[in-house]
């Protein structure tokens, strides 16, 4: 029991909001390991006694999935650390995860009233700081499973829609396999998101829980060529699928030049360097353009340009700069990445927007040509749209151009099934509770259905399915 | 892991493989493709099926080994097992009774062209195989490419077997001769397919090229792959891996294809320099995680 928590009110309102131990910026701009430290259990002691219990905690209303996060902190305030992670988990089936890449302070943190004259309870770092201390203790109690059902269930991609799918699922007695296109488990959480922010042993970790529950993955199988949905269905006899593929297709920006040697999109340099680990390269085979002593720019404002140019520092180069239209304001990308990434010596060219990339005879990008902008009236997403200023163009140096823009849909599924419903952008059209899709016994959820998003609504589509699922099994109704 | 049935050396640093690969075997069409992997560290590189059997499970492949991982690959045998495989990848030949149809294949493209010039014999056309390599040695899969044809020409740089010349001067003969050409495939280096490509696209003659761009997932997620048809981009993975020649910018390809040259070179050299340990150790990765699949 925390002696603190024991404090009037007025007292833990004092409190400042501990700071979470980091890597040391000149250190770790020039390695892979992780940013973070996590807090020492005093610190999280202490950090948790700043929480004051109010009547309607905004924070529980925030969370995306619900986690009921003033439990989790009494929980922690009494130290039963182990109850703590129990209760976190009965919403969140990736805490480790989460706590580590959810942007908080739109979420729980934007609603802690402490936050409203303070600084927020630092809810993601106490979430991380349980899931860790559950995981390192060894002692996460997998729940048993419900007696076989004789029913099973086919899930498309490992990202964390479908492997929250999977241990639902799996607990409620059905067979579950899980079908990957790519050689390792885990979609974006190991191809995208790097070491230095997610180590890849937490996302193994998760994935060894799921198999000891009984989950069987398949990797190596792309659905659309390998097997189509309807294969899975009439002759592998799955009798419900759960489609999670995500939002995989990168988007450029289709201005001339993008042809150039050097220029990637933000998934294959992430994945070049994540998933085939290009960063040890006297190891590994995979190659990626040397970024050492050379000048990276990425372009785009969200995690995923923030990650690719926090990797391309850590690589060695010379200068990173991150090259975004709109500006700070705009940046949809987690405030912590942000800071991190200032810290490490990423140069920040707001309002500023490539119109063409340029290069040398032989092909290799030598620069951007880029024109500044302005904010003007706001456009459909609410934030002011960014227009051109006249006459502004100017070259920007570069050996390297990463695009960060975004993603869509990967189309492999819905143009090998016909009858499955999409919308105009091709994501699968599924219903927002039951998850259902239009055709009969198959279910989607994650970016798929929603476009990119985050690792909590992903997670939270697939327990969401799986409990739609399982009544789909039980009564047999569509 | 995919274990090799059967592993032989058929022309000059040129071997086929004959992979356990069922779900591939099943879906396999003429013109599709795998991508692999054969360790932990290893890059994932993309292969044209030459022929898959959906009775017996298995897919054939045909590798010539350049880089670091083609070698590699190389000095696996009969009985060896392939970490990762993925697919058939990529859309298949558009199969049609076009009426004449002219296939020209450079050395291993010979074993890419193959599974498409059966099905074109089998849609009725009236099939025309020039293939093409650079010496005797590396003449490959002959007498499947005669079954595969119904009129064949075999072609040498240094005419140390059959005709002397490039797969070209045997198109342009053909044209000169006054035959009526209505489709080309051709499948092999770049500067092959631009040559072709120059040749037909004036006469309007519809071409097809299968293009051999970097790629890394193979499924459209990483853009790697990417070609210029004009000024538009497409992903050769999931767009391709066969393209309307008169569009394709064959300079960026070339250019985008030279990208690593230099690591891959390197790459190839440390290898070379201790190849006999590097197999021993693949063998001995794949030998643990087998034990460990038990
Ligand atoms: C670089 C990057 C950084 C990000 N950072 C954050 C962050 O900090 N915080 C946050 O909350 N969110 C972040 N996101 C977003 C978040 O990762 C995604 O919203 C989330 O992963 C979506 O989960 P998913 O399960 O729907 O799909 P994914 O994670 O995309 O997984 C889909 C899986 O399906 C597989 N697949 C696709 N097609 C097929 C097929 N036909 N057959 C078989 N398998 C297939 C894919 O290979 C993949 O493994 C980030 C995204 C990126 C790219
Ligand atoms: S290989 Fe990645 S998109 Fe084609």
């Amino acid at each position: 029991m925390s002696e603190k928590n024991s404090l009037p009110l007025k007292e833990r309102m004092k409190i400042l909001r501990i700071h979470m131990p980091e890597a040391d910026p000149a250190v770790r701009s020039r390695n892979f390991e992780e940013v973070n430290q996590g807090l020492p259990e005093a610190d999280a002691l202490t950090e948790a006694s700043r929480c004051i219990e109010c009547a309607k905690p905004g924070c529980v209303v925030d969370c995306p999935v619900g986690v009921k996060v003033k439990e989790v902190i009494a929980l922690i305030c009494a130290g039963d650390f182990l109850a703590a992670a129990a209760k976190l988990r009965e919403d969140n089936s990736l805490p480790a995860i989460t706590g580590r890449v959810c942007p908080q302070e739109n979420q729980c943190e934007g609603g802690c009233i402490v936050g409203k004259k303070g600084q927020p309870v630092a809810i993601g770092n106490l979430e991380r700081f349980i899931a860790d201390y559950e995981r390192l203790s060894g002692k996460l109690g997998l729940p048993a499973n419900a007696p076989a059902t004789c029913k099973s269930v086919a899930i498309v991609g490992s990202g964390p829609a479908g492997l929250s799918a999977a241990g639902d699922l799996i607990q409620k007695g059905h067979r579950v396999r899980v079908f990957e296109a790519l050689h390792e488990l885990g979609g974006v959480l190991v191809y995208g998101i790097p070491e230095f922010r997610l180590p890849k042993s937490i996302v193994r970790g998760e994935v060894d829980n799921l198999r000891r529950m009984g989950v069987e993955f398949e990797t190596n199988v792309v659905v659309g060529k390998s097997v189509t949905l309807d294969e899975l269905m009439n002759e592998e006899h799955y009798d419900a699928v759960f489609v999670a593929t995500g939002a995989g297709l990168p988007v450029f920006l289709g201005v001339p030049g993008e042809h150039f040697n050097g220029v990637y999109s933000a998934n294959e340099f992430l994945t070049r360097v994540n998933l085939m680990r290009a960063y040890q390269m006297e190891e590994y085979d995979e190659p990626v353009y040397d970024c050492r002593d050379r000048d990276v720019i990425v372009v785009g404002g969200g995690n995923t340009a923030m990650d690719a140019v926090r990797t391309s520092r850590r690589l060695g180069a010379r200068s990173a700069t991150l090259v975004y239209r709109r500006s700070d304001a705009e940046m949809p990308a987690r405030a912590e990445e942000v800071k991190h990434a200032r810290e490490e010596g990423i140069e920040f060219r707001m309002l500023t927007n490539p119109v063409e990339f340029i290069g040398d005879e032989k092909g290799w990008l030598t620069g951007a040509r880029c024109v500044r902008m302005e904010l003007g009236e706001p456009d459909a997403s609410g934030r002011r749209r960014p227009v051109e200023v006249k006459g502004s163009e100017f070259v920007l140096p570069a050996n390297v151009a990463i695009i960060g823009v975004g993603t869509t849909a990967n189309p492999l599924i819905q143009s090998t099934t016909p009858d499955l419903a999409t919308n105009k952008w091709n994501y699968i059209v599924a219903d927002e509770n039951s998850m259902r899709t239009s055709k009969r016994g198959v279910f989607a959820g994650g970016d798929i259905v929603t476009g990119g998003a985050t690792v909590i609504l992903a997670m939270g589509a697939g327990r969401k399915a799986a409990a739609s699922i399982h009544e789909f099994l039980t009564a047999g109704e569509w | 892991m995919y274990k090799i049935l059967d592993a032989r050396s058929v022309g000059l640093n040129i071997k086929q493989f004959v992979i356990e690969a069922p779900r591939i075997a099943r879906k396999h069409q003429p013109g599709q493709f795998i991508i692999l992997r054969i360790h932990d560290k290893g890059e994932r590189i993309p292969l044209t099926i030459k022929s898959s059997d959906p009775q017996a499970g298995t897919v054939t492949i045909v590798v010539q080994a350049i880089g670091k991982t083609t070698s590699l690959l190389n000095c696996l045998e009969t009985g060896d097992s392939i970490l990762d495989i993925v697919g058939p990848l990529g859309k298949p030949s558009e199969i049609e009774n076009y009426g004449t149809a002219v296939i020209l294949a450079g050395s291993v493209g010979t074993a890419m062209a193959l599974p498409t010039a059966y099905a074109l014999k089998k849609a009725g056309n009236h099939v025309v195989f020039i293939e093409g390599s650079r010496n005797k040695e590396m003449v490959v899969f002959e007498d499947e490419v005669r079954s595969s044809s119904s009129e064949t020409y075999v072609m040498t740089d240094d005419g140390s077997y059959g005709e002397q010349g490039l797969v070209t001067k045997k198109l342009d003969e053909l044209i000169a001769a006054g035959r009526k050409i209505d489709f080309v495939l051709a499948v092999g280096p770049v500067p092959m397919m631009r040559a072709v490509a120059r040749i037909t696209a004036p006469l309007g003659i519809k071409t097809m090229v299968s293009l051999n761009s970097i790629m890394v997932d193979g499924t459209g997620m990483c853009g790697g792959c990417r070609v210029l048809m004009g000024d538009k981009s497409q992903f050769a993975c999931v767009d391709g891996p066969e393209f309307d020649a008169s569009k394709v910018n064959f300079e960026v390809l070339m250019q985008r294809n030279a990208m690593y040259r230099e690591k891959e070179c390197a790459s190839l050299k440390q290898f070379q320099e201790r190849w006999e340990e590097q197999v021993a150790e693949l063998r001995e990765e794949l030998a643990a995680k087998e034990s460990h699949h038990v």
